[in-house]
């Protein structure tokens, strides 16, 4: 358990509301919960009121939301101390959450916590400038890219002290940064190139890319039926019985 | 090796488009209706025919878990909610669902929704994954304006989905923690029974599963449970993403066959151990909360629930932790120990009080600044947070530890030794214990 205060009063904004189209998507939200009960959208108006708040949770938003859903303070106050992405101080533009959990520190996570030293300062203070600040935080469930961080919106994986330290030069110096692994990689898949799934997944056409075509029309499910569309046509399946109407044509694998 | 062809996350690793046209050329949302009309009893038989066990950690049979829902209403409304809240250390597998194949666990969700009966469904991502949640919405958009879920839709069951999200809790990937959380509380735990199937969400029948065994339920009805019981060993069939992360040359996801040897899983699909299969320490097989296994068990050592249970392992969520030499073992459990007293939502006393408990100790050890009978200590200690709390992240914190002393005990008592020694030596400080001894 991490104990969680509200920022101190001179640093608390004397107000805060959301603004109208907030607001407006706001109502959004609760509508998509059955009537009465409208608490449930809490912790997407914190998070709405945090960004709106410049990324962090003042008391008066804390107030605001609780004002907004019809709940007690109180309960809107252990929401926003319970749950750790809400920021209950000041952070700087670009706030830097790094992973530090085991699978993280066994690819060398350590070494990023010096370079967020050396080049930000202390973890929870932000930057002389306002640029920086950052965090040591839980797994943020990317272990297969570690170590990584978050940095506002977005995960950067397969980080070293030496990419990590341009990525940050390149933030504040306002140049476009790339997301995700920072090294040649698809995504999670193994340095070098994936070794399975390596074949054509489809219909049988190599699907370099695959850019969605935008303006397809809504398939209606009969549509999706043409022979050789389905990805699980196997040239040795086994023909399976219709299992219903609609079900027509269609060949399924049956590995005995 | 499990052939491509019995894949069911077939982009994976992002290659191919994730929207719908992309999806339904993989074979996304191909005759769902006739799924559908199968009929609640035929879509749970066929589950439950298959044995797909639950892939959030505790390997609950998926089918069964559905068969607990109310068949007939009693007026209130039914819930379908999806655990997204991938937060368990080493696991990064439902991510790549949310984010590459989001069809494949809508059309889960419909299919599943309409097997329990659901009117709706929630999917609870985490807050962190604030991109692949954005993905998934635009995923839900597609199949709104497709009508393939929603009111009035072509399936002709009228089923609504909704993405939900948290804010950095890991205690809401436990199922009733989770539905609190869901109704705008504190995501603490709640006392069981009543289940989720019985008094959930809003005090309503409820199913809380796993993005992952959601999502391949389509494919299983589609492929029959013949196929996906032929994957795989008895009562632990068929596929699962592992995820391989640590001391491996090229840390990846991969979809494989339940039960295949850990060793194969490591040098097939990760290239092998840092430094050869030799060199390996030791391994946590299924993310942070199960009990490690050091290298002399992993020779032949398949990986599925039952095999890593009789070990007092667990396959969990097939998150593969893997630690070379290299690695300061007792450091490493020392930073699962942390993980946990960060965690804990302070609700149960034995583990509030626990968890920071163990992390001191522990932490003491690693630096060997300890006495040899707290080692024994510390294995009571973690006895009595196991199983005593409402929920099972004490258990969780507790197995690491176990998993700890077990195997490498003597790691710790090396440490505490040459810390004993180094101190005599440097400071003329003798061990307390010797003092104590004196002192009589």
């Amino acid at each position: 358990m991490a104990v969680r205060r509200l920022a101190p009063t001179e640093k608390q904004p004397k107000e805060f509301a959301f603004t109208a189209e907030n607001l407006d998507w706001a109502k959004g939200q609760i509508a998509k919960y059955p009537e009465g009960r409208q608490a449930s959208a809490v912790i997407p108006l914190l998070w709405r009121a945090q960004e709106q708040a410049g990324g962090w949770v003042p008391q008066k938003a804390i107030e605001h939301v609780a004002d907004v859903l019809s709940m007690p303070y109180i309960r809107v106050l252990e929401v926003a101390t319970f749950y750790t992405m809400f920021n209950l101080e000041p952070v700087g533009k670009h706030h830097v959450q790094l992973c530090g959990t085991t699978p993280c520190v066994l690819r060398g996570a350590d070494a990023l916590k010096k370079v967020c030293h050396d080049k930000i300062g202390h973890e929870h203070h932000v930057s002389p400038d306002g640029t920086f600040s950052w965090v040591e935080v839980e797994c943020l469930g990317a272990c297969v890219n570690a170590p990584m961080a978050q940095i506002n919106y977005d995960y950067y994986e397969d980080l070293t002290p030496e990419n990590f330290a341009k990525l940050l030069d390149d933030l504040a110096a306002g140049r476009p940064v790339k997301t995700g692994p920072q090294i040649d990689r698809q995504f999670s898949a193994p340095v070098g190139g994936p070794i399975t799934l390596t074949g054509h997944v489809g219909d049988g056409q190599p699907d370099a890319g695959a850019p969605a075509p935008a303006q397809e029309p809504a398939l209606a499910d009969a549509d999706a039926k043409r022979p050789g569309e389905a990805a699980n046509v196997r040239e040795e399946g086994v023909p399976k019985p219709p299992v219903g109407v609609g079900a027509r044509g269609r060949r399924t694998t049956r590995r005995e | 090796m499990l052939h491509d062809r019995d894949r069911i996350f077939t982009n994976l690793y992002g290659l191919h488009d994730w929207g719908l046209a992309g999806a339904r050329r993989r074979g996304a949302w191909d005759g769902t209706k006739a799924l559908l009309e199968k009929g609640r009893d035929g879509i749970i038989n066929e589950i439950k025919a298959s044995g797909l066990r639950g892939r959030g950690g505790a390997g609950f049979p998926t089918g069964l878990k559905w068969s607990f829902m109310p068949k007939q209403s009693d007026g209130r409304p039914c819930y379908l909610v999806v655990n997204a809240d991938e937060s368990e250390p080493g696991t990064c597998k439902d991510r790549e669902i949310l984010r590459h194949d989001p069809h494949l666990l809508i059309e889960g969700c419909l299919v599943a929704g309409f097997a329990m009966g659901a009117q709706a469904g929630y999917i609870y991502v985490r807050g962190e994954f604030i991109r692949e949640r954005e993905r998934l919405q635009a995923a839900i958009d597609q199949a709104y304006e497709a009508r393939l879920i929603g009111k009035n839709n072509i399936h002709g069951f009228d089923f609504d989905l909704y993405v939900h999200h948290g804010a950095g809790a890991y205690i809401c990937g436990e199922e009733t923690a989770l539905l609190e959380s869901l109704e705008g509380k504190k995501g603490m735990p709640r006392l069981k029974p009543p289940f989720p199937a019985n008094v959930g969400l809003y005090g309503c029948p409820t199913t809380v599963n796993n993005v992952e065994s959601i999502a391949v339920g389509p494919t299983i009805l589609r492929r029959g449970a013949a196929w996906f019981s032929s994957i795989g060993r008895p009562n632990n069939t068929g596929t699962k993403l592992f995820c391989i992360s640590g001391h491996v040359e090229k840390p990846c996801n991969v979809e494989e066959e339940m039960g295949i040897p850990l060793r194969e899983l490591i040098e097939r699909h990760a290239g092998g151990v840092r430094g050869g299969w030799d060199n390996l320490l030791a391994v946590i097989p299924g993310g942070s909360s199960v009990r490690c296994l050091p290298a002399s068990l992993c020779d032949d050592l398949p990986m599925d629930f039952d095999s890593l249970m009789k070990l007092k392992s667990g396959l969990g969520t097939a998150a593969v932790i893997v630690m070379d030499k290299s690695t300061d073992i007792v450091r490493a459990i020392a930073r699962i120990a942390y993980f946990y007293r960060h965690e804990s939502c302070g609700q149960c006393t034995p583990c509030r009080e626990g968890t920071g408990w163990m992390w001191r100790v522990v932490s003491r050890m690693a630096e060997g600044r300890a006495q040899k009978h707290e080692i024994d200590m510390l294995l009571e200690v973690s006895k009595q947070v196991e199983g005593h709390t409402i929920c099972a992240l004490g258990d969780a914190a507790a197995w690491p530890i176990q998993g700890l002393i077990t195997h490498f005990r003597h790691e710790i008592e090396r440490r505490i030794d040459e810390y004993s020694a180094r101190a005599a030596a440097d400071l003329g400080v003798r061990d307390p214990a010797d003092v104590a001894v004196a002192a009589e």
